[in-house]
């Protein structure tokens, strides 16, 4: 690794710690660390969006006429409104002209509406009912031993859940006697559901904190340090630059231990 | 205070500290995790793997960097069991940071297929894959809805150049490539929402093979499509990406990262474990009290 990209995985590296920093308690360095990451992403967002979207989407398509007569002698003059409806959203900033913005929304709006509504209805609530109506193969029961999807055990554990489930979220009738022991059962279900969801999500939080070890000693420390001969142009800058990101963390607990030191001796 | 009522008041960042110690520690030590392959995962892999040279097999990387932990080690052991096996590979990025971290996944693939390598027993001699011919990156275009819709009528619609500006009808691996009906398959690497519009807008609406690559958290949500037969294939999270490295032999970050994730869990297992017994006794203690 040479020593500018070195730099920059040290300033990586310090910005992962800075981060990780809040777990103690909010700090300035964490507080740098966030607001770099909420600027870059919005600039970046922004360039991105308009090398990716506004400029291929309508400049360029504008762009074999002459904006002088505002590319009505473009092939593709039609491409004019909606870059006239985009320029009409800015009108929110205004009090006064507000009320413009509505008209591009409302087109914005009419068309997403048309086109998701029948494709998520069908998609994600019907085909998902037909899949849980499904008639439950017995012969199945026999076959594999286990809780497959497949399986005659999978299928009833769907069917049942989902009614109960249901039941559960039904309010306009008490929940005892037979509809009680359902709905009960639904919350059971729904618990195991929850349970799957919750450990999912620490596998998540887990392989974000893994991924950073792994950044950190490989990227980092062990270009620092030439572990195992990994990087061959190691010398004493690298080390440098490492100290240099190590004194600002050290110097930073140093700093808060010596500020409750303080405060004791005040109090 | 009671050693009870001590474990209910334990300052919370003792429990980040020793969580963080453990994870360290897991990573510095050596041994090898157990990974069983799920039939979601499996599926996948055996439909790539029967594939035959040339056919193509469509890549979605949309997910941001934050993701990149559980997502990205999918990508490269996909494109690399893409390329040993001469599939073409059409690649798109609906998520708006990443762009680069597919064009960063290519350039390492092609760099690590260019070596001989042996997987599964099967040798491979290293090969170079060339841009426009082996495959293809169509980049990023805002509003994924829409564009998984437009690439359904045409590619050339919302990506009328690659990522790298050059026209589409003038790369090799693009000729009599109209829309999803010439690939063999689509597999979205996703984090939120845009594996909701595959769905919906894509294979809904087009009717392809479809399986999803997902984060963790997405994870448990999308099993009901399993069922129903929308999609053919489910990776979930890092242990997902673990078990599709093995099915490869082509060990990676995820079953590198499958140490910390055992002694993590079990950490946070007795944690749960201790905290409600704790929970529980101070409970009793009060109601002995009559509190």
């Amino acid at each position: 690794m040479d020593f500018s990209t070195f730099l920059w995985t040290s300033f990586a590296a310090f910005l992962t710690l800075a981060i990780f920093s809040f777990l103690y308690k909010d700090n300035p360095l964490y507080k740098f660390a966030e607001h770099l990451f909420v600027g870059v992403s919005a600039g970046y967002f922004v360039v991105i969006l308009f090398h990716n979207g506004l400029s291929p989407n309508l400049l360029q398509r504008l762009s074999d006429g002459d904006w002088y007569y505002l590319w009505l002698n473009s092939l593709r003059p039609w491409y004019i409104i909606p870059g006239i409806l985009g320029i009409l959203m800015f009108s929110r900033f205004s009090k006064k002209w507000a009320w413009v913005s509505r008209y591009p929304m409302a087109i914005y709006i009419g068309i997403a509406a048309g086109v998701a509504i029948p494709l998520e209805m069908t998609n994600r609530v019907l085909r998902q009912m037909v899949a849980s109506m499904t008639p439950i193969n017995w012969g199945n029961f026999l076959g594999s031993g286990y809780l497959d999807i497949a399986s005659g055990y999978s299928e009833v554990i769907i069917l049942t859940g989902a009614v109960s489930a249901l039941v559960y979220f039904f309010f306009s009738t008490p929940h005892r006697g037979a509809i009680g022991g359902i709905a009960k059962y639904g919350i059971w279900i729904l618990m195991l559901g929850f349970g799957a969801t919750f450990g999912f999500t620490v596998m998540n939080r887990i392989s974000l904190f893994a991924n950073r070890i792994q950044f950190l000693w490989v990227n980092w420390m062990k270009n620092a340090f030439n572990v195992k001969g990994v990087n061959p142009q190691a010398d004493t800058s690298y080390m440098l630059a490492f100290t240099v990101v190590a004194l600002i963390f050290v110097g930073y607990v140093v700093w808060e231990i010596m500020k409750k030191f303080r405060k004791a001796e005040t109090a | 205070m009671d050693m009870f009522a001590k474990m209910m008041a334990l300052d919370r960042r003792w429990v980040f500290l020793t969580l963080a110690i453990v994870c360290v520690v897991a990573y510095g030590l050596t041994f090898e995790v157990p990974i069983l392959i799920n039939d979601e995962v499996q599926s996948i892999y055996n439909f790539i793997d029967t594939l035959k040279p040339g056919q193509i097999v469509f890549i979605a990387v949309d997910y941001d960097p934050s993701n990149q932990a559980e997502l990205q080690p999918m990508l490269y052991a996909l494109m690399e069991q893409c390329f040993r096996k001469d599939l073409k590979v059409i690649i798109t990025a609906l998520s708006q940071n990443g762009p680069g971290m597919a064009d960063q996944a290519i350039r390492d693939v092609s760099d690590s297929v260019k070596l001989d390598r042996t997987y599964n027993g099967v040798n491979y001699p290293g090969r170079t894959v060339e841009r426009g011919k082996d495959y293809v990156f169509l980049g990023y275009k805002p509003y994924p809805s829409l564009i998984i819709l437009g690439m359904g009528q045409n590619f050339r619609i919302p990506f009328p150049t690659d990522y790298y500006g050059t026209p589409i009808d003038s790369l090799p691996l693009m000729k009599g490539v109209i829309n999803y009906d010439q690939v063999a398959c689509v597999i979205s690497l996703a984090a939120g929402n845009i594996a909701d519009m595959w769905i919906a807008d894509g294979q809904g609406r087009y009717n392809f093979k479809l399986a999803f690559g997902l984060t963790g958290v997405m994870g448990a949500d999308y099993y009901p499509y399993l069922s129903s037969k929308q999609i053919f294939g489910i990776m979930a999270g890092q242990y997902g990406a673990a078990q599709y490295e093995k099915l490869t032999d082509n060990k990676g970050m995820a079953q590198d990262g499958m140490r910390i994730q055992l002694l993590a869990h079990w950490l946070i297992i007795l944690f749960i474990i201790i905290g409600n017994i704790g929970f529980f006794a101070s409970r009793r203690k009060l109601k002995e009290q009559g509190k």
